[in-house]
């Protein structure tokens, strides 16, 4: 017994010792695949550093964040990670933060406290994600003309105006492309598949219709279904194109049903490292918000090896 | 015959109103044709995407009948969907995933039976347990993953054709004749009305309502298992988060508008099934019309409680009463002119 204490002990010394950093990751809960990989993505990234990453799932609940983030600080982490479930309320667990001088880093979501608050904030521009999807089909249809049905998210949630907004003014001053038909699948493959059946049926039986962009890949792969029944073949008669880059959508690229999707990358932990070594070592502040890249990939990228890749992400 | 007529009269003039509605908005709605062997068009999208709502209305009616309620249909579509898909994911064919997912939802039934019936805990609160729960359940079988599979069979549950008719088609069809066969030619839907009038009465006539009561919540289980095999056949993937999501609620709201009175006593399950379709004709009138998508929720609450303030009984008997009291004011009016003239 006492040979085990002892033993245990000094293991524990010795990773002390090491001096691995240690961070404490308050994560969202495990509401969606997309944010079960980000999960997956911070866990090799911290490993591959050789960081300590101590997580802890708040359950999409804000006081079991703030409390996560308290006990962090008792621990005196070397930083926090921090993906909010909501933008307000976060002041005074920020400035604990900050008055026991532990930088935190936003990851995906933003906060409306004061910039000051917080190291950076990684994440994603939603806007420039609709821009790239509706760039490759401006550059896909050059002059040809293009009526295109919209699959929306969820009506009201920022995703579906910002992805909106950014699809927009990227056909903007291209007359030959033109949004016909616009409706919410709600971000769900089976809203997806009725929703573009609808489409079909309005739209002289999808003869009408020359592309679909979905705001994400999860309705896209419902709205495949309802172009195949409807006897069409999509990515050919109609041009599929979507936002997030999860697994299935590569593989529905990979069988010539999906032309592009533009990724929402689950590896916000990998930037947030590398601002946080920068500024452990020399006292580097990064700038307030490091965007992420938003990258396009299309039937020409090898989707089946991303798909073989992104599999156990746990999406 | 007559009888039945008249009361499913409200429903069916409802459901004419909604699709002339429709077809103002839209006027290819009612347009049917032929594709292959194979019949489209938007009448068939309706009875197609309402089958799952027509499914739940069927074990709905009954249960509210018996002046109960099934809050965790939607959630067992959940469960029951998973638990085909997982089976079928592990190769164990459709012969077992059926079986298995009929049976989930039977055993969902039994539990909600059991607590209604055996521990008297209100229907409401009792099925809220599963709805939370089931949710989560179904999570477990999925492990948090949509569960996608490629099993053509259990593809056609869901988007399959069978005789020119979408197979859901064919399924809320066959499962509304089943059940209004098996409650009106048997004693059965007499049962159920009278445990739903009176309890303690039908109780001390020898009415055994315990069986009915746990019969009832499985035939609502098995409703709402098949419900899941379709929508789960129909995106080939089992979404435990979003399959059968407040569905519960549109499948309340399709026995509402067929009549039946959520104090229990006499129902309708035709009629239920004519609600269903009114929701889903204003779900897909909603989506043709092209409206912007922050309307549709506007636009179908406000079809609702323009059909459910038509059949308010109070303002039929206001109409009635208006309706009487002119005719009586018409007879009041040429009574005095007869009183005058009487001396001449």
């Amino acid at each position: 017994m006492i040979r085990t204490l002892f033993a245990s002990a000094s293991a524990l010394v010795l990773a002390t010792a090491a001096s691995a950093q240690v961070v404490g990751f308050s994560q969202i809960g495990s509401e969606s695949g997309w944010r079960a990989a980000e999960t997956t993505v911070t866990n090799q990234e911290a490993e591959a550093r050789g960081i300590q990453l101590q997580f802890s799932d708040a359950q999409q609940k804000q006081e079991n964040q703030i409390a996560a983030v308290r006990s962090f600080i008792a621990q005196g982490v070397d930083a926090i990670l921090l993906a909010p479930v909501v933008a307000t309320g976060w002041d005074a667990v920020l400035e604990e933060a900050k008055e026991a001088e532990i930088p935190v880093v936003l990851l995906d979501r933003m906060v409306d406290s004061d910039p000051s608050l917080y190291l950076t904030a990684v994440g994603s521009d939603l806007v420039h994600e609709g821009e790239v999807a509706g760039q490759w089909l401006v550059d896909h249809v050059a002059d040809q003309p293009c009526r295109v049905v919209e699959l929306q998210g969820t009506t009201g949630s920022s995703p579906a105006i910002d992805r909106k907004t950014g699809f927009e003014n990227a056909i903007k001053g291209h007359d030959n492309i033109e949004i016909v038909r616009s409706q919410t699948g709600n971000f769900t493959r089976a809203e997806g598949k009725t929703v573009m059946e609808s489409f079909l049926q309005a739209e002289n039986g999808g003869a009408d219709i020359c592309a679909l962009y979905a705001h994400n890949d999860d309705m896209a792969v419902g709205a495949i279904q309802a172009i195949k029944e409807a006897g069409l073949k999509p990515g050919e008669d109609i041009l599929v194109v979507s936002i997030d880059a999860v697994p299935d959508i590569f593989q529905a690229m990979a069988a010539g049903e999906a032309n592009a999707t533009v990724e929402l990358t689950p590896n916000m932990a990998g930037p947030a490292f590398d601002a946080l070594k920068a500024y452990w070592d020399n006292g580097t502040e990064p700038p307030k918000f490091i965007q992420t890249e938003s990258k396009l990939y299309t039937q020409a990228d090898d989707p089946q090896a991303e798909y073989d890749r992104r599999k156990d992400l746990g999406y | 015959m007559t009888a039945l007529l008249r009361r499913i009269a409200p429903q069916l003039l409802t459901l004419l109103a909604v699709l002339v509605l429709v077809t103002v908005f839209f006027p290819g709605f009612l347009s049917v044709g032929f594709s292959g062997d194979r019949l489209v068009g938007s009448p068939i999208d309706v009875l197609k995407r309402g089958a799952p709502v027509a499914l739940l209305a069927i074990g709905m009616t009954l249960v509210i009948a018996t002046r109960g309620i099934d809050l965790s249909v939607g959630a067992v579509m959940a469960i029951c969907g998973a638990v085909a898909a997982a089976a079928v994911d592990r190769g164990w064919g459709l012969g077992a995933a059926i079986p298995l997912a009929l049976g989930a939802g039977l055993l969902c039934g039994l539990w909600n039976g059991f607590l209604v019936a055996v521990l008297r805990i209100q229907p409401i609160v009792a099925t809220l347990i599963l709805m939370v729960a089931g949710r989560g359940i179904a999570q477990l079988v999925t492990a948090g993953q949509i569960l996608t599979f490629s099993d053509e069979g259990f593809a056609f549950l869901g988007s399959g054709t069978f005789l020119g008719l979408p197979v859901p088609a064919w399924a809320w069809i066959l499962a509304g004749i089943v059940a209004g066969l098996v409650v009106r030619r048997t004693a059965l839907g007499l049962l159920i009305e009278s445990v739903g009038v009176n309890l303690r009465a039908s109780r001390l006539a020898g009415v055994d309502s315990t069986v009915l009561l746990v019969t009832v919540y499985m035939i609502s289980g098995l409703c709402a298992a098949v419900a899941g095999l379709i929508v789960t056949g129909d995106i080939r993937g089992a979404d435990a988060n979003n399959a059968g999501l407040w569905l519960e609620l549109d499948a309340i709201l399709a026995v509402a508008i067929g009549g039946t009175s959520l104090l229990g006593g006499r129902f309708s399950i035709l009629a239920s099934l004519i609600g269903a379709m009114i929701i889903q004709s204003i779900n897909t009138g909603i989506l043709l019309a092209g409206f912007p998508p922050e309307f549709n929720l506007v636009i179908k609450a406000v079809l609702v409680l323009m059909i459910l303030m038509l059949q308010s009984p109070r303002l039929s008997d206001a109409a009635r009463g208006l309706a009487t009291r002119r005719r009586r004011t018409d007879e009041g009016a040429a009574a005095p002119r007869a009183v005058k003239e009487a001396p001449r």
